[in-house]
């Protein structure tokens, strides 16, 4: 763990485990891809809840440091494919998983990876906020302490920094050690983005994660992923499609567990190029 | 026997009246005599043990016979004692269980600890008593306190891992996942978020463990004994309140019948007081840093 500076303004980087892929780019395999290359590589994914098969062949590129939405109708697998990027579906009894994820070019799915430590550079943010019942303070500063970090003034520094990026510093400045169960919904899931961005993850993954809040809290949240996605590659899953056209900057459409369609934003919205994705964008199903 | 089948809305829906009637009638009496016992209970135990009650009965020690007055101090420190001995053993040991019968607990040997945890919960308090006998008082050749502590803490283990593995089952699987996403080895996710979401219940298990071990008079007898002397040693017999409401109830002497209600109400007390420390602790310990 290297020390990092505790200022607002710098965002420092303790990209630890891995080195920086964005320097020492792997050869570019097919045409018409990004020139940087993907921090999220899928390679003919499938998945399997017993004998239920709920992914099937995705392939999928992620740029680093942008937004990605996945959208699709409930069911479609598109909760499971994000919890393949840190590998939560592991807790899951009698999942089985074939085919390729490669984060900053390490496959995740090798046996010789650390799940922790994929987990600490893949945040992830869920559907309902689930702070723990313990006070603001010790949520934000929980992963920071998992990380050993023990020095007073260090957390302090680096929890002030999460909820100011998390933009709920204000809010929250004057009792971070009252009760994470006390803010509203949209507090609590900006503290919990807080919390995962307080130990710097590359990859913030969310799933659905204004699903469960008021038009108003949604907003910030949008906003404030708009604002995240210059430091972190962010991965967002929604069946809200205005959503993912309003904070996307690339989109990929699911339908039962296939990928059906990927590309810019405006374009899948505008052209989409497969006629089930017209269907759903243009609410024939879904 | 079943109610004539009408076609007619009316007389069906009179029947219907009439049977929520009986059956709301029949819930609210149940309800009512539930709370019967208790409330007689405490109610008998205040009008008997009240009169007896006094500074004394607290602070001095059992009077030989014929000699009026004197208190049960001992008995009380006793009592105290061999709860902390049982709960000393029977919580961690529990508490451990039942995390793990709830985190881990699949397959056959879960099945199993289950199985004789429920079992055990069934044994009778004598039989208990027996066994920390033979486990305890053999060996060591003497009556003692440590083997009444033993006793007290196989009671009180059951208890305290099923209801254990109830309140860890009971904290939501979104905690769990929010900490194993943010990097939590399971065992840390277990030990610093489970665990304590689930500490109100958990400190219940503990309670209802120790006021059903307090007054527990059968496994003390042939392991605790009683002692009519101050003693605080673990190797030596040690009285307990229950012990002297045995001895006192059916002893031909008005004063040691009185001094046997105070002894009752003051073991209902100690249950009481115990119980409470420890949810305000508990509450104390909450929402800080």
């Amino acid at each position: 763990m290297e020390d990092a500076e505790v200022t607002v303004d710098s965002f420092p980087t303790i990209r630890t485990a891995l080195p920086d892929q964005r320097g020492a780019a792997p050869p570019a395999s097919k045409p018409g891809q990004p020139p940087v290359p993907p921090r999220i590589t899928v390679h003919d994914l499938d998945l399997w809840y017993g004998a239920t098969q709920a992914l099937k062949g995705v392939s999928l590129d992620i740029p680093d440091r942008s937004v990605t939405a996945i959208i699709g109708p409930s069911g479609c697998g598109k909760s499971t494919l994000l919890r393949c990027f840190n590998r939560m579906n592991d807790t899951i009894p009698n999942v089985r998983v074939k085919g390729q994820v490669s984060i900053s070019g390490v496959d995740i799915y090798d046996s010789s990876t650390d799940v922790v430590e994929l987990r600490r550079r893949v945040g992830m943010v869920f559907q309902r906020p689930n702070p723990f019942p313990k006070s603001i303070f010790d949520n934000v500063a929980y992963g920071l302490r998992l990380l050993g970090i023990r020095d007073r003034a260090e957390l302090e520094g680096r929890v002030q920094q999460a909820l100011e990026r998390a933009a709920l510093w204000g809010e929250v400045r004057e009792r971070l050690n009252g009760s994470a169960l006390q803010l509203s919904g949209g507090q609590q899931q900006r503290l919990c983005i807080a919390r995962a961005l307080a130990i710097e993850p590359e990859v913030l993954l969310m799933d659905e994660p204004a699903s469960a809040l008021d038009p108003t809290a949604t907003a910030r949240i949008e906003e404030l992923v708009l604002g995240l996605k210059t430091s972190f590659t962010i991965v967002v899953v929604t069946h809200n499609m205005q959503q993912a056209a309003r904070i996307s900057d690339r989109t990929a459409f699911m339908l039962s567990g296939k990928l059906i369609e990927r590309g810019e934003t405006r374009e899948l919205f505008t052209r989409p190029k497969e006629k089930l994705t017209e269907e759903y964008i243009t609410g024939r199903f879904g | 026997m079943s109610p004539e089948r009408s076609d007619l809305p009316g007389g069906l829906s009179s029947w219907r009246r009439t049977m929520n009637v009986v059956a709301l009638a029949g819930a609210w009496l149940c309800a009512a005599i539930v709370i019967l016992p208790l409330a007689l209970i405490v109610w008998h135990l205040l009008a008997r043990g009240v009169p007896g009650l006094n500074l004394a009965f607290f602070t001095h020690m059992p009077k030989p016979v014929g000699e009026s007055g004197g208190g049960m101090a001992n008995a009380i420190v006793g009592t105290l004692i061999l709860v902390a001995i049982g709960a000393v053993i029977a919580v961690p040991i529990g508490v451990g269980a039942g995390v793990w019968l709830a985190e881990y607990g699949r397959g056959r040997f879960a099945a199993m600890v289950r199985y004789t945890a429920d079992v055990l919960a069934g044994v009778p308090s004598i039989v208990v008593g027996v066994v920390a006998y033979g486990l305890v008082v053999v060996p060591m050749h003497r009556f003692s306190a440590m083997a009444g502590g033993v006793a007290l803490s196989i009671l009180m283990l059951p208890t305290i891992v099923r209801a254990t593995e109830e309140v860890v089952l009971l904290v939501p699987r979104s905690y769990r996942e929010a900490a194993l996403a943010l990097g939590a080895p399971r065992w840390r996710a277990i030990q610093e978020i489970v665990i304590p979401s689930a500490s109100a219940g958990i400190v219940t298990a503990i309670v209802l463990a120790i006021a059903r071990a307090a007054g527990e008079t059968a496994p003390l007898l042939f392991t605790a004994l009683n002692n009519r002397f101050w003693s605080l040693r673990l190797d030596q017999p040690m009285a307990s309140l229950p012990a002297f409401i045995y001895d006192y109830a059916k002893a031909p002497y008005e004063d040691w019948n009185r001094q046997a209600w105070t002894a009752a109400l003051t073991l209902l007390f100690v249950v009481a007081i115990l119980s409470g420390i420890l949810r305000l602790s508990l509450r104390r310990s909450h929402g800080g840093r």
